[in-house]
């Protein structure tokens, strides 16, 4: 009987899915609504200096990678299968397509964060 | 008389019964999920452009189309988080605490009461190093 | 005496021979507060409609025979109660995603294949004679994997598994949750074989955690928990069949 390889991909989800629901919403707040609107935030908070600052950082680095990179993880995981309930089949080009654009997300945050330096 | 078993369409399954109609908002959310990953990925390939191109993305931010669509992704985030820790005691072996197995219920509540807390922390965190 | 009430129950009907389709036939069946739907059933079989096809046996939600549609709900007829769908009409139809053969009869072969391919027995840990004496378990190994025996076959959460509907290649909720039954037992041995058919891609990964199984379940088995808690173990198992000294 042939193993799953969905293991892989269902830690990401779940990686992705964790991260999101403890603080996924309030980075869409501080980013979408408050910084914008002035809400809790001055509406310059994000300045250029200041995200340099942090993304030169390993530690922001990692952050804003696990960010982007997991959330798309867990969408594409997610979105695969709900494909499957609406009657695409699990597999081939679903899978491709689904996992691809999260690798190409994630291969696409990497390297803006090494190009933005130490 | 012969067997002739009658198979049944699956077409339209979920809208059979509230609890498909919930289980599929709450796959839904992934959407938006990934729509805000994209929009933290701009953030970081712009960072990573330059000074002009950051500003346009913090400019795009300010326009009244993305606040409101913020305000949609909120409300996704926050089905999403409920659902999260409302499903996640299905996947766990029993916890036993003082010799008895942890309520679902509890599970759940720990889980949101995470997510409020790490949530307040990151907004002080980032009031601290915005000022 | 308070006056007995009617309630029109709605059956989708299906003889198997050639050309037939599925048909609604309704009958009015007047009904006392205590009766089940089951009664329901067997009042029209008696007194309407001798042709009428339904699997039924101890009345007491615990032979598992008579899971069936009931307002669009997997229920045992037996635990129903016609005073539950009052004013009604009750729509009654077989169990979902399983095959009709005919009424509310449905063809439960696959469930039957699957259950045999799990080692649904203790496979001895140890080999143990007789002058060895009984098992001895304590009371906490025996929670590890009581609530799973609790399993009456029914197929309930396989009707309420959309997962099991859009492929019946999915090893699905009950049976997962027996095999989890038997990994749990300390006497059993067994589990390497059975995680086999856990890792598989019809095993525990083609479940999305609708959650609707455990919904459903009339002896709170909860079949989610027991696919779920698989998932960490095969994820687990994925990584960990590189390291030395694994089996």
């Amino acid at each position: 009987m042939k193993r799953s390889n969905q293991p892989v991909f269902w830690l990401l989800f779940g990686a992705g899915g964790m991260f999101s629901a403890l603080v996924g919403g309030m980075l869409v707040f501080i980013t979408g609504i408050a910084m914008p609107l002035g809400i809790g935030l001055p509406t310059d908070a994000l300045t250029y200096d200041n995200l340099l600052v942090f993304h030169r950082h390993w530690l922001g680095k990692a952050f804003t990678f696990a960010v982007t990179s997991l959330f798309l993880w867990h969408g594409a995981h997610r979105i695969f299968h709900s494909l499957h309930d609406f009657g695409v089949p699990a597999r081939g080009a679903s899978a491709i397509a689904c996992y691809g654009i999260a690798l190409a997300g994630t291969v696409a945050a990497a390297v803006a964060l090494l190009a933005i330096g130490f | 008389m012969a067997r002739r078993p009658y198979v049944r369409t699956m077409d339209g399954w979920w809208k059979r019964d509230a609890f498909f109609m919930r289980y599929m908002a709450r796959e839904a959310t992934a959407i938006f999920v990934v729509i805000y990953a994209f929009v933290l990925l701009a953030g970081v390939v712009q960072l990573a452009r330059g000074e002009a191109a950051f500003a346009a993305w913090v400019a795009a931010l300010h326009s009244p189309a993305s606040i409101a669509m913020h305000v949609v992704l909120l409300a996704a985030f926050i089905y999403h988080t409920y659902t999260w820790f409302e499903i996640m005691p299905k996947t766990m072996p029993p916890i036993v605490v003082a010799g008895r197995k942890l309520s679902p219920g509890v599970i759940t509540g720990a889980g949101l009461a995470a997510s409020a807390v790490l949530s307040i922390a990151l907004l002080l965190v980032v009031r601290a190093l915005a000022s | 005496m308070p006056e007995p009430r009617t309630i029109t129950i709605e059956v989708l009907r299906y003889q198997p021979a050639e050309g037939n389709k599925p048909y609604v036939q309704s009958w009015p069946v007047a009904f006392t507060d205590d009766m089940s739907v089951l009664q329901g059933l067997q009042h029209i079989k008696d007194y309407a409609d001798g042709s009428l096809t339904f699997r039924w046996s101890c009345r007491m939600a615990i032979c598992g025979s008579c899971g069936m549609m009931i307002d669009g709900k997997p229920q045992l007829a037996c635990r129903s109660f016609l005073r539950e769908f009052y004013p009604g009409p009750l729509r009654v139809e077989a169990l979902a995603h399983f095959p009709i053969e005919r009424d509310l009869v449905v063809d439960a072969e696959d469930f039957m294949t699957k259950l045999a391919r799990i080692k649904p027995y203790i496979v001895p840990r140890e080999e143990r004679s007789l002058a060895e004496g009984e098992y001895r378990q304590t009371p906490a190994e025996l929670e590890r994997y009581e609530q799973f025996s609790h399993c009456i076959n029914c197929m309930l959460c396989y009707a309420a598994c959309p997962q099991y509907g859009l492929d019946p290649s999915f090893l699905g909720p009950g049976v997962t949750a027996l095999l989890h039954r038997y990994n749990s037992d300390s006497r059993d041995g067994a589990k390497n074989e059975r995680m086999q058919l856990v890792h598989a891609e019809d095993g525990v990964w083609a479940c999305t955690a609708v959650g609707y199984c455990s919904e459903v379940c009339p002896k709170q088995v909860d079949p989610a928990n027991a696919v779920n808690q698989n998932k960490t173990a095969s994820a687990v198992d994925w990584f960990a069949r590189f390291l030395p000294g694994h089996k």
